[in-house]
């Protein structure tokens, strides 16, 4: 199959970018999203030209490296699901694709279709941890954890950090991120004695960071590749609400 | 920990500057104008009352000497509410439009969420019709109001005469879709700005907001558009 490519070409943070079209002549269907722009960039180094910049990683759906907007949509149009898991036999002989990278605030560009999203690190570090000893390792079920809660805790815990959320959301905002990881905490008893100051550290973080807040619109939830629901916002809504209540602060 | 006792105020003003604590205010005086919208609308049925007098009656009641107080003091907090809900939207939008700089040359949108995101479109237009219908049915200013006495409106008159003019009549059925289209993406919303939310029970808040937003369109909608087909008349 062939496609049209219009890609976002930046050489570097500092400079403007612009759409450059490429042509794809022979794409294998069963070729993943990814291989097809090695492919291209094989016949762009062989033409002494600048490969197109992307992230990556395992390449297998589990380390969030990967990810861009495929027609604006993050990380293409097959539903729960990263960029590298995407395969070509999901679009039409012939069909023009726009990538562009991740855009907020938050998520500078570095270089063609790779973000830097270390404002991500920084939520975690405000308050996406738990506070234990480190020495021998705990009895295992030395803390019973309720079966649903466990698997609630899980499914939170599915978030690879991948930005997508970001990315989708008309806000720019981090929220379903930050509902994951308070939802994946606060579940469990471990997380029990920072959680009304998690919350209230990240949500500060997130302001600094000038990511956008959550109205609502559920784009985040729709293009999340480990489909975390909104419900994850309610929650950590709610954590807020019952830490301010509290007299809690984040200090 | 810090050892300083953070005042009161200083504890609001920290609440308000969290985006969640503006959302929480939006839904605290979302909820109340709801409740005054419902009011209100059941207020309007009563034109459709076997008795022509009903709705007058009530008028008359409303705009009693003896009740100034509690009729003034309705409008300041149902006021306040308003201009709360619209401070904190406004610099809601103005935070989250500066979290995108720099846009998409092609961005897809899910189609559902087409009420959620006109809400700074759909509120505004609300608000302005709120002081057009004020003006009209309240002051006056845009068509001359009948009296059956003093502090005694003629609404049945008035508002069957307003309506009679296709133009305002429009206005009216277009700010009611607007409504429409606020309220059935607000009140559920709201639920979830203040941690409601639930597998189970998500799926029956979204109905009830569908559901209550379409009826009170509906019924709202339903009174101009009787006086234009001649079922309403003096
Ligand atoms: C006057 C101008 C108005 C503006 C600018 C405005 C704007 C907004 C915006 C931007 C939202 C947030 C939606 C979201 O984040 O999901 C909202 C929510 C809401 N609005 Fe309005 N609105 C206005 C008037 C009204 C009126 C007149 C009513 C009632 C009849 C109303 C009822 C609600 C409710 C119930 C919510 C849900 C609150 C929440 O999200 O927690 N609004 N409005
Ligand atoms: S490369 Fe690891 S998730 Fe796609």
């Amino acid at each position: 199959m062939r496609l049209i490519l219009h890609i976002w070409r930046q050489r570097n943070a500092a400079e403007t970018g612009r759409m450059v079209r490429y042509e794809a002549p022979d794409v294998n269907p069963d070729m993943s999203f990814l291989e097809m722009l090695d492919v291209l960039n094989e016949g762009l180094i062989a033409k002494g030209e600048d490969p197109v910049a992307f992230d990556h990683d395992c390449r297998e759906g589990i380390c969030g490296m990967c990810g861009f907007m495929i027609n604006g949509v993050a990380h293409g149009p097959l539903r729960g699901a990263t960029i590298c898991q995407l395969h070509m036999r999901h679009f039409r002989d012939g069909q023009e694709l726009y990538l562009e990278p991740w855009r907020a605030r938050a998520f500078p560009v570095i270089r063609d279709l790779v973000v830097n999203r270390s404002a991500f690190d920084r939520l975690i570090a405000a308050g996406g941890f738990i506070s234990v000893s480190t020495g021998s390792a705990p009895d295992g079920n030395a803390i019973l954890v309720p079966k649903e809660s466990a698997d609630r805790a899980m499914d939170a815990a599915a978030c690879i950090g991948c930005g997508a959320c970001v990315a989708m959301c008309p806000n720019a905002s981090a929220s379903l991120f930050l509902g994951a990881k308070i939802a994946h905490l606060g579940l469990l008893p471990q997380g029990q004695p920072e959680r009304a100051g998690r919350v209230q550290k990240m949500v500060r973080q997130s302001l600094q960071e000038r990511f956008g807040s959550c109205t609502n619109i559920g784009e985040c939830e729709a293009v999340c590749p480990k489909e975390i629901k909104l419900e994850v916002i309610a929650r950590m809504h709610r954590d807020f609400l019952k830490a301010a209540w509290s007299g809690h602060s984040a200090d | 920990m810090s050892s300083a006792v953070a005042s009161p105020l200083d504890k609001a003003v920290g609440f308000y500057q969290a985006p969640i604590g503006k959302k929480a205010v939006m839904a605290v005086t979302g909820v109340i104008l709801f409740g005054y919208v419902v009011a209100h609308l059941l207020g309007n049925l009563q034109i459709y009352s076997a008795d022509r007098q009903q709705i007058n009656q009530y008028a008359a009641f409303l705009h009693d000497p003896s009740h100034a107080g509690f009729l003034w003091g309705a409008r300041t907090f149902l006021l306040a509410a308003v201009l709360l809900h619209m401070v904190a939207a406004t610099q809601l939008w103005i935070q989250n439009r500066s979290a995108r700089p720099v846009r998409y040359v092609k961005k897809d949108d899910v189609p559902t969420a087409y009420a959620a995101r006109t809400m700074i479109w759909s509120g505004p237009i609300i608000a302005a019709f709120v002081v057009f219908h004020v003006l009209h049915l309240t002051a006056g200013t845009v068509l001359p109001l009948q009296e059956l006495g003093p502090n005694r409106p003629d609404v049945r008159a008035n508002v069957i005469a307003g309506f009679q003019h296709p133009a305002v009549a429009g206005f009216y059925v277009l700010a009611m879709l607007l409504l429409c289209l606020h309220l059935y993406h607000g009140v559920w919303s709201m639920f979830q700005s203040v941690g409601v939310s639930h597998p189970r029970y998500t799926i029956w808040l979204k109905r009830f907001a569908a559901l209550s937003a379409l009826l009170i369109a509906l019924g709202n909608i339903s009174i101009p558009v009787a006086v234009l087909a001649g079922l309403l008349t003096n």
